[in-house]
């Protein structure tokens, strides 16, 4: 079967700037993958580049079966990113936000309702407007955003930044439940502990090039199995069951 | 298309309720505008009444140049450009939502100027129909242009300061139709103001068919 993610010798730039100088990767479907390098390393830009926002100039591009090279539109539209930017409306409320983006991602009622239930979002902040988050609530929102929408290909940088113990759990949580449903993640974070255990695999980057990239303990997909069930926060996650 | 651009107009027009921006700042400044105009021009002599379309148009424009410039910063903020590109959505549709809630912002302008001139400036509205006419040729010629060139600009650090300087220049025919147009429903002969707004109509088309088509790279560009 083709893999999920598809680079080879791929070369990305930032205006002249060669962000990434021959990267190699392949991400199976259901894999979880762990980007692991210094600030610098190209960690962000493979993401981006994963997600058709960063253009591969050189090499061989594919995601999700479609060539990033030819045409990248198919494929924004069947991942998520999760970035260092929020993507949120400061003025609109959560549900507000949650419920734009579930639309422009063509997301039902359902997905935006279990989007937000599932992150806890549903009761006490469900109607406060973004502007009066903190960092750690946009970024939930943000995850909502992206459960809304069920992406195929889920591209997370840095999903444990500026989260707390129990929001870092929920990541991790709704991490496995994705994959358990079918998905697959492409993870870059500097929580290296939490992120290895989550991770099936490492892929080691520096100066915008793969170094290495070991096998990680693999982690029993029964494991993955029993955690997409269990139910957390009184919600039922159906969004996540959803992801193809 | 329309899908998308009812999404669009219906989030930045929300936007705008909940900042209330336009109500609390762009229509006093729009108000403040016409009165200093009255202050500066005499409101008991033939000058002010003579002036009168011009000045409804030049204030119609300043604030429209608020609005856009408003509107386009909605989408500057943090990752929107980014979850804009990964979403479904049309960029014709994204144009087309973003230039009707400009227009939705103009027109309730509009009538708020409408009545500052009936009152500041004893202005007697006679041909209503070519007033209504030419606010609506004029209201999506300013929007769908505004809206085009606050994309452009978009992501730009002179951003702010570039856009009514692209923009101003664009919107000169748009400012002389609309004032000839206006002239002649208020106290001239009607008739002479609809070939005016005709003129205003097909910048309006122009302009929504060169948005539409250009939306999706200004926004893959910006």
């Amino acid at each position: 079967m083709e893999p999920v993610v598809h680079l080879r010798d791929a070369v990305a730039l930032l205006g002249r700037f060669p962000a990434l100088a021959g990267v190699d990767l392949d991400v199976e479907r259901g894999e979880i993958v762990l980007l692991r390098g210094p600030n610098g390393a190209g960690k962000t830009t493979v993401l981006r580049a994963c997600a058709g926002l960063v253009p591969v100039v050189r090499g061989e591009a594919r995601v999700l079966g479609h060539d990033l090279r030819r045409d990248n539109r198919p494929v924004r539209r069947r991942v998520g990113l999760l970035g260092h930017a929020t993507g949120l409306f400061e003025d609109l409320t959560v549900a507000d936000n949650v419920t734009f983006w579930g639309r422009a991602y063509r997301a039902g009622r359902d997905d935006v309702d279990a989007a937000l239930a599932v992150t806890g979002l549903s009761t006490r902040l469900r109607d406060v407007p973004v502007a009066r988050l903190s960092a750690g609530q946009r970024r939930r929102t943000s995850l909502a955003c992206l459960l809304a929408r069920r992406p195929e290909l889920w591209l997370l940088d840095e999903p444990h930044g500026g989260l707390d113990h129990d929001a870092r759990e929920l990541v991790d949580r709704l991490v496995r439940q994705a994959v358990a449903a079918g998905a697959t993640v492409v993870m870059s974070s500097h929580d290296l502990d939490r992120a290895e255990a989550l991770a099936d695999r490492v892929v080691e980057l520096a100066a915008g090039t793969t170094v290495a990239g070991r096998r990680a303990e693999p982690v029993e997909r029964d494991e993955r199995a029993a955690a997409a069930v269990t139910p957390e926060q009184g919600a039922a996650p159906t969004a996540v069951t959803h992801v193809a | 298309m329309w899908r998308d651009a009812t999404l669009v107009a219906g989030r930045d027009l929300r936007v705008e309720a909940r900042s209330r921006v336009t109500v609390n700042q762009v229509a006093p400044f729009a108000l403040l505008v016409l009165i200093l105009f009255a202050f500066a021009l005499d409101p008991e002599g033939p000058v002010l009444e003579r002036a009168t379309p011009g000045l409804y148009w030049v204030t119609v424009l300043f604030s429209a140049l608020l609005a856009i410039a408003r509107s386009a910063k909605l989408d500057e903020a943090d990752g929107v450009r980014d979850a804009l590109r990964l979403s479904a959505l049309d960029p014709a549709g994204v144009f087309a939502g973003k230039a009707l809630a400009v227009a939705a912002e103009l027109v309730a302008l509009e009538l708020l100027l409408g009545a500052g001139v009936v009152v500041l400036y004893g202005a007697d509205p006679a041909g209503v129909g070519l007033l209504v006419a030419t606010c609506a040729a004029a209201t999506a010629a300013v929007a769908t242009a505004g809206t085009l060139y606050g994309a452009l600009v978009s992501g730009l650090r002179v951003r702010e300061t570039l856009l009514p300087l692209l923009l101003l220049p664009v919107l000169a025919p748009v400012l002389i139709g609309a004032t000839r147009a206006f002239d002649a429903a208020l106290g001239g002969v009607p008739a002479d103001g609809w070939p005016w707004c005709g003129l205003l109509a097909a910048f309006a088309v122009l302009y929504s068919v060169a948005g539409a088509l250009a939306y999706g790279t200004l926004l893959e560009g910006s």
